[in-house]
């Protein structure tokens, strides 16, 4: 898929970008439909968040971060701005603060590959309840505070189910090195 | 920057997740750009939302890619090209500047209560709580108080303590509900800070009390 980015990047390769449509579209639009858009609208911003994607081509950079990362990024901010109308604060990875890096090691181009299963395994294993406001954090979008409104749970329970979520996949992930 | 204050892991990805109301958003950015710690840690969370979007069951677009339309671009010679770069320099953080520019010493502040200077920061209009620089004297001491919600300080200048730690340039403070605390400005520096809370309301009672003389208990 990066590789697709790179054509698009480099000389607006209009069959590179029609290949990451057809991988990435389909699956932000179930994105927007979870974080509560309609049909319609998730069509919308699903077409948007690839025509951000051809229009910031350039701005990607392989080393940091995979084109999953940075689509599901551009998808995130895009949501914020669109569909709860507030101002995206967190820029897109692109946009921090980088020290030089033009050399990675193909040894760190595997880490990236390799965190992403970690994390799905980490996640996998997971109990229940902290599987549960991770997935309405990330794939609802809901706050804290709308979780613990709709698990009916102090805001300091859900708070400690989300760091002990955390916790754990981090070691998981750490394990790597 | 030497930063010893970082957030609660919980803030971090629920800002990471796109789900943390905007003026909680906009203090953990401000944060997060100033810190190499915090940064790391977003990169693994960031990969927990990559990893549960990567899970999703696609959904059929009823429209296909708008290749025709990309093509014509391209004859036009409207392909993808890189921005200018960023300038940099100032003391605010990056996230914040097109709101409030570039250098603390531009903000116009307004005196609330002797020593306590505010400047509030709009949000878009659907956005709950509120965001707001509060700068304080000094040495001068802020009357206890407690949160009906949580409240996110970033430190921008000068440094402040209360009982739970000294608070420099960078440093963040996380505090939860039902948390009572009484900070103190720096004696030589005083402070600014990047406030979010939640409630309004409640923050208006304290600078109402702050107009109060500081009894200093």
């Amino acid at each position: 898929m990066a590789e697709f980015l790179q054509r698009v990047a480099e000389r607006g390769d209009a069959e590179a970008f029609r290949n990451l449509f057809q991988m990435y579209a389909p699956r932000v639009k179930s994105y927007m439909m979870r974080q509560g858009a309609d049909a319609n609208t998730a069509e919308e911003l699903a077409q948007e968040t690839l025509m951000v994607v051809w229009r910031k081509a350039a701005l990607y950079s392989g080393e940091k971060g995979s084109a999953t990362t940075w689509i599901y990024t551009i998808a995130r901010n895009l949501r914020i701005d669109r569909l709860r109308r507030e101002m995206t604060w967190l820029q897109l990875p692109e946009g921090h603060e980088q020290t030089a890096s033009d050399d990675i090691s193909p040894d760190e181009a595997v880490s990236e590959a390799e965190r992403k299963i970690r994390v799905q395994q980490a996640l996998s294993q997971l109990p229940a309840d902290q599987h549960e406001v991770v997935a309405l954090s990330y794939v609802e979008g809901l706050s804290h505070s709308e979780i613990a409104e709709r698990l009916s749970l102090p805001l300091g329970t859900v708070k400690s189910r989300m760091r002990l979520a955390y916790l754990k996949i981090r070691e998981l992930v750490e394990d790597l090195k | 920057m030497k930063i010893t204050h970082h957030p609660a892991a919980d803030s971090l990805m629920s800002c990471s997740a796109g789900s943390m109301p905007e003026a909680f958003a906009a203090v953990m950015a401000s944060h997060i750009s100033v810190c190499e710690t915090c940064r790391r840690d977003l990169a693994l969370m960031e990969m927990i939302g990559v990893a549960l979007f990567d899970e999703l069951l696609p959904t059929h677009l009823d429209h296909p890619a708008p290749v025709m339309e990309l093509r014509r671009r391209e004859a036009d010679g409207d392909v993808p090209s890189v921005s200018s770069a960023n300038v940099s320099g100032g003391d605010v953080p990056e996230p914040l500047v097109p709101v409030i520019g570039r250098y603390l010493d531009d903000i116009a502040w307004k005196r609330v209560a002797p020593g306590v200077s505010i400047h509030d920061i709009a949000l878009s209009p659907a956005a709950k709580g509120d965001l707001r620089l509060i700068k304080v004297a000094p040495g001068k001491t802020l009357p206890l108080h407690g949160h009906k919600g949580s409240e996110l300080t970033l430190v921008l200048r000068g440094s402040c303590r209360d009982d739970l730690g000294h608070y420099r340039a960078g440093d963040m403070s996380d505090l939860g509900e039902d948390v009572d605390h009484q900070p103190v400005a720096d004696p030589v520096e005083g402070c600014i800070c990047l406030v979010a809370t939640r409630h309004k309301l409640r923050f208006k009672s304290i600078l109402a009390r702050l107009i109060q003389p500081v009894t200093g208990m």
